[in-house]
């Protein structure tokens, strides 16, 4: 996802004096093609995460779209006010597009880890976050964002499903077990081990990589009585959403994803997903757990 | 320079002593007694005054019929606390009706207790919590250099206890080792940093490449020279000394 990132954005400045790229270290080196060539737009602030959000916002206030990337903790947690002040309270908006998603650096530890990312991006207001599952999915997802006028997340994982799923964020329904069946959501790149978890279950199984704003209408149009949620990022990051959008209907809701705890523990990131249950098998448990007794097989 | 200091600053030199303090720019003071209703303001809400007057007096290319001109010069208040005295100002240069200034901070008042530019003509950024004005001040200078808007001049004005944000200083060491040109920092130093800065805080900007005034803060004309002082090719700060307190 970063590659299809690192040629989109390399695009984008070519086609568009309006658009900015703000570094700070982190992929200088790959965007250094284009750094030579938009001198004046592409800035590298060094290891100043405040500053980098600092200039994005003075960028915006001259007219500019800035395009800021860094590591998903560095971005969005050691710079939090600054999100919260120098892009939405002056009223202007940037495109954030983090690596390094929850424990995609999972040997470098805790440090470099960052769950709460969406959950802290959900707590400021108007900001669209898009949890790409697939690399194809990143060059269309970028450029919508910055043709736009607020303030966008995207999120890229070294982790992502077999093929990518496109569309326009709304949930995307790729398995259809029928009225009133269990509705599964899976965001980005937990949907493949999302689809193998319940392979041979009754449950319906919906597709996003936009998260905020969450497709409201589309669940109500898919859900049944019992709704779980699988997310990449920490777990129950967007039960508040649906909650309130299935608020006049009785429902049960299993909300999936990364826990809080700092495991204390290294290994890639295929360990991580199976340690916080998001691995196929892990999944499947839980899922059966909330469902039991189980739907009759499909088929 | 009439009476600018060496730029070692507080530390070296004495701060100005001014046992009553001066009276209020002519034109501002009826609009500032406006804002202030009766209530008692600490006086660091007056030691911003003065360097406020001779920027919107003699130095900003600004008026309320430019206020949203692309090649206008941009003022931006970072210590937003000092916001009594900015409104006053922005009263006596027409950016705002004076009967703003009625019931500052009330419920239906678009003036806060600190400004906010969605709300006030003329306020360039929304400011409060301290830190954030430099480093939006960069991200404008360079914004408007990248759209070839080589005019323009970017004031960010802070105050001496703000300089503990380390956010200050990430902007300090950019803007001095990428030379930008157009930015000047105007620190207002009533000696209220905890800690203080010894050697002044002038010498936190001018290790980093700056050039530098160290002026007392009272004094219009030596306040419009070091405001004008900036060689163009790096940035230019201006440490306005204020009595102790203030």
């Amino acid at each position: 996802m970063r590659e299809r990132f690192i040629d989109t954005t390399t695009r984008l400045l070519a086609e568009d004096p309006r658009t900015a790229l703000v570094l700070a270290d982190i992929s200088a080196a790959a965007f250094a093609p284009a750094a030579v060539r938009h001198p004046d737009r592409v800035l590298n602030v060094g290891i100043r995460e405040q500053l980098l959000v600092g200039v994005a916002g003075g960028l915006a206030l001259t007219g500019l779209r800035p395009i800021v990337h860094s590591y998903a903790p560095f971005l969005i947690e050691r710079a939090y006010e600054q999100l919260k002040i120098d892009l939405d309270h002056q009223g202007v908006g940037a495109v954030l597009v983090s690596v390094g998603a929850s424990y995609d650096r999972a040997a470098s530890g805790r440090t470099h880890l960052s769950p709460a990312d969406v959950s802290l991006v959900d707590a400021l207001h108007g900001w669209t976050v898009h949890v790409p599952g697939h690399p194809d999915e990143v060059p269309a997802l970028l450029r919508d964002a910055v043709a736009g006028e607020g303030s966008a997340y995207l999120r890229l994982s070294t982790l992502h499903n077999d093929r990518p799923r496109g569309g326009d964020g709304a949930l995307r329904l790729v398995r259809d077990a029928g009225p009133g069946a269990p509705l599964l959501v899976a965001v980005g790149p937990v949907l493949d081990a999302a689809l193998a978890a319940v392979a041979d279950l009754g449950v319906t199984v919906a597709y996003t990589h936009r998260p905020r704003p969450f497709d409201t209408a589309g669940l109500r149009a898919l859900a049944g009585t019992d709704v779980i949620l699988v997310e990449p990022y920490l777990a129950g990051t967007s039960s508040r959403v649906v909650s309130a959008a299935l608020a006049d209907r009785p429902h049960r809701l299993l909300a999936l994803g990364v826990g809080r705890k700092d495991l204390r523990r290294y290994g890639s990131a295929d360990d991580h997903t199976r340690w916080h249950g998001l691995d196929a098998a892990g999944l499947r448990r839980s899922v059966g757990a909330f469902l039991s007794p189980a739907p009759a097989p499909v088929g | 320079m009439t009476t600018t200091i060496a730029s070692a600053g507080r530390g070296t030199t004495a701060p100005p002593r001014h046992p009553t303090p001066p009276p209020l720019p002519e034109p501002v003071a009826p609009l500032f007694e406006r804002v202030r209703a009766g209530r008692e303001f600490g006086p660091n809400v007056r030691s911003t005054v003065d360097v406020l007057w001779v920027l919107y007096d003699r130095i900003l290319r600004i008026t309320p019929e430019t206020a949203d001109d692309p090649e206008r010069d941009r003022f931006l208040l970072s210590k937003g606390h000092a916001v009594a005295g900015y409104y006053a100002v922005l009263a006596a240069k027409g950016f705002v009706p004076a009967d703003w200034l009625d019931d500052q901070g009330g419920p239906a008042s678009r003036l806060g207790d600190h400004p906010d530019r969605l709300l006030v003509p003329g306020v360039e950024i929304g400011s409060g919590s301290l830190g954030h004005g430099l480093g939006l001040g960069v991200g404008t200078v360079l914004g408007l250099r990248a759209q070839g808007l080589l005019t323009p001049r970017v004031y960010v004005l802070l105050g001496d206890a703000e300089l503990d944000e380390g956010a200050n200083h990430e902007a300090i060491a950019y803007a001095g080792a990428t030379g930008l040109g157009n930015l000047t920092a105007v620190v207002v130093d009533n000696g209220s940093a905890t800690h203080g800065w010894p050697g002044g805080p002038a010498a936190r900007f001018t290790v980093n490449g700056w050039t530098a005034a160290t002026v007392d803060g009272r004094d219009h004309d030596a306040l419009h020279t070091a405001l004008t002082a900036q060689d163009n090719h790096r940035p230019h700060v201006v440490v306005a000394i204020v009595d102790q307190g203030e």
